[in-house]
């Protein structure tokens, strides 16, 4: 039986929620070893295990924080797989991730698929989107090992207990790195990570300021949701690039996402057309928007915003 | 100091893709650079003004009309151009990078710069995070790799401190982490590290002026070894019309909420 590879992403001693989806895509291919560079391996052993990673693979080099030395983490990553014959290996198409991940496949020296929305490991083939999200791409991946990072929440995160073993795996890998990571600015963070959340309520051009955001930060708590901007309301400055959404800030994939004052562009649905309910709020009824949403509210957002909060509540 | 980047001619993000014959789309739309690589065009021409010496060569691998993204970018103050000549535009990145890597190696022994060594890499290569047309977010690695540089892609804020250039990447959340790298190296850029200017009339007429150097892929003797190939594509099926839930703001809302818990079953 073939062995997949998971990298376990986790920020702050915790499993990063989208990992569980990608565990699942992994098992379609076989028997899941997980990875993970930052020493906690024990402390995710057994929420790993309901999941079905089988071995659990404690990665470590002396003298390396992995955290602070990306190059040495997708060298550690790619001696890993080697050393526990994986075939392919999977990850969560995130910052880190990404990076993480094609730093490995340039150490394995396999294909690289990131972002990708489908994986079928008995026919070979990947899916992922191309001319931003106009169209889907089917790639043969040919022999060999696959690197490939999962769009997330393009899974769905099945629960599959098995017994996981953890076992340590130390590396002797060289100390000097050409980049070296020398600090984290959390300032902006508090807010709920998009890429992970499976309600979006986002805002447009018409929110005007940044206290009108407060609208839909009001909402999203009613929903435990995260809320998004456009360019034009990131642009105006009414929300940070963080809270962007489309394809040149961050790409969701939700079960719901609430548009409110979106005209519809192209760009913007780049980032979250594969949502799977689509809502949109404008006043203008000819809006594009409402050609491409499952339901549509002709109104003011500032009237339908505050009384959908309220009929949440009840 | 010298200054390479990758600009790749794609088509415009607004534009309506006709997929044709499985694996091809209907070329017949706007071109442009690829939007991610003029913040890094930006990124090389500000670097050269400020520091009032350098020269910035463009590099791109693509079919013929691809010289109508050189002119542009040549007219955002890149020197001159080198265009790797291909017949398709859909490429494969291990394809690419190679190209990439030996025009860039062909140029800097032809025409070394007094300033530095021939036998060693440019100071810097600026690509942009992905492609908008096949999205593949991996070709400033295989370059890398390649070349045998560091790379940081994603990058939203650059400076150079010496031999060391110091970048920012937003990881999520809000984060933002800040690391520094040894120069030569590759940087991936995107949306937030500046923002590229918009040509005017001289900059355009005085870069049709401007070489660029036509290379065909061929006589770069590039292995074609990768079994990872292109099987399909097919359009993404838009929506059809929304359902619009009509009645006063009251019912809408309710109704919205009934439908999203009992029928959709999302919330
Ligand atoms: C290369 C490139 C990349 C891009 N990347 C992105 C990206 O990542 N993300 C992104 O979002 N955009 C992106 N864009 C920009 C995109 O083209 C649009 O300009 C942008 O998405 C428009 O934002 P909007 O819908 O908020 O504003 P508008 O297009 O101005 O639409 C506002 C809408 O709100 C409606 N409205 C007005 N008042 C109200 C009210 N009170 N209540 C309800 N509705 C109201 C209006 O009828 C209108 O339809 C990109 C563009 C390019 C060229
Ligand atoms: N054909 C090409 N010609 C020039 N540069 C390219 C080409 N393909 C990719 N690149 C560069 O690599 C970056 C990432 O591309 P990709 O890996 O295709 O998403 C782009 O933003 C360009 O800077």
């Amino acid at each position: 039986m073939s062995k997949i590879g998971v990298f376990i992403e986790t920020a702050d001693q915790a499993i990063k929620k989208s990992v569980a989806g990608v565990i699942s895509a992994a098992l379609q291919g076989g028997e899941v070893v997980g990875f993970v560079l930052d020493g906690f391996a024990e402390s995710y052993r057994e929420s790993l295990g309901e999941y079905g990673v089988t071995e659990l693979v404690n990665l470590t080099a002396a003298n390396i924080d992995f955290s602070k030395q990306p190059e040495a983490a997708g060298r550690a990553l790619a001696q890993g797989a080697n050393a526990f014959g994986i075939s392919s290996l999977l990850g969560v198409s995130s910052p880190i991730g990404n990076d993480l991940l094609a730093r490995a496949a340039m150490e394995l020296k396999s294909t690289l698929t990131l972002d990708c929305l489908e994986v079928n490991f008995q026919e070979n083939y990947v899916k992922k989107s191309h001319f931003s999200g106009k169209a889907i791409a089917t790639f043969e991946m040919g022999t060999g090992t696959h690197v490939i990072g999962i769009r997330p929440n393009s899974f769905d995160a099945v629960r599959n207990p098995v017994d996981c073993q953890v076992i340590d795996h130390d590396m002797d890998l060289p100390s000097e790195d050409a980049i070296e990571i020398i600090s984290v600015d959390k300032a902006g963070t508090g807010q709920k990570e998009l890429t992970e959340a499976s309600v979006i309520i986002t805002g447009g051009r018409p929110m005007g300021s940044k206290e009108n955001f407060k609208l839909l930060d009001e909402c999203a708590k009613t929903l435990d949701a995260a809320v998004g901007a456009s360019r034009a309301a990131v642009d105006s400055g009414y929300a940070p690039h963080s809270m962007q959404v489309g394809q040149t800030g961050k790409i969701v994939s939700p079960k719901l996402y609430i548009g409110c004052g979106l005209s519809g562009s192209v760009q913007h649905f780049a980032g979250m057309k594969t949502s799977e309910v689509i809502v949109a709020i404008n006043t203008d009824k000819d809006a594009p928007i409402f050609t491409k949403s499952d339901y549509g509210i002709i109104g003011d957002l500032f009237e339908v915003v505050p009384a959908l909060t309220k009929a949440l509540k009840e | 100091m010298r200054i390479y980047v990758c600009v790749k001619h794609v088509p415009d993000t607004a534009a309506n893709i006709k997929i044709v014959s499985n694996t091809g789309y209907d070329k017949e739309v706007k071109y442009v650079p690829n939007p991610y690589d003029e913040y890094g065009v930006e990124e090389a021409v500000s670097l050269v003004e400020k520091k009032g010496q350098g020269e910035i060569i463009a590099v791109c691998v693509g079919n013929e009309s691809s010289v109508n993204s050189l002119k542009s970018v040549m007219a955002m103050g890149v020197h001159r151009s080198i265009l790797v000549k291909t017949e398709e535009q859909l490429l494969d990145s291990a394809r690419t990078s190679k190209a990439l890597a030996k025009a860039i190696a062909q140029d800097r022994a032809d025409k070394p710069d007094e300033a530095d060594k021939p036998d060693e890499p440019a100071d810097l290569i600026f690509m942009g995070k992905q492609s908008v047309d096949s999205e593949g977010m991996q070709t400033p690695y295989r370059l890398g790799a390649e070349l045998g540089l560091p790379v940081v892609t994603g990058v939203v804020d650059f400076s150079m401190e010496g031999a060391l250039a110091r970048v920012q990447r937003e990881i999520g959340g809000g984060a933002r982490e800040t690391s520094t790298i040894k120069m030569p190296c590759i940087i991936g850029a995107t949306k937030g590290l500046n923002e590229p200017r918009f040509p005017k009339l001289p900059a355009i007429l005085k870069a049709k002026k401007k070489e660029i150097k036509v290379i065909d892929i061929s006589t770069l003797e590039i292995a074609d070894d990768s079994q990872y190939r292109l099987k399909n594509l097919e359009p993404v099926e838009e929506r059809s019309n929304a359902t619009i839930l009509e009645g006063s703001t009251q019912e809408i809302v309710d109704s919205l909420v009934k439908i999203l818990r009992e029928e959709e079953k999302v919330i």
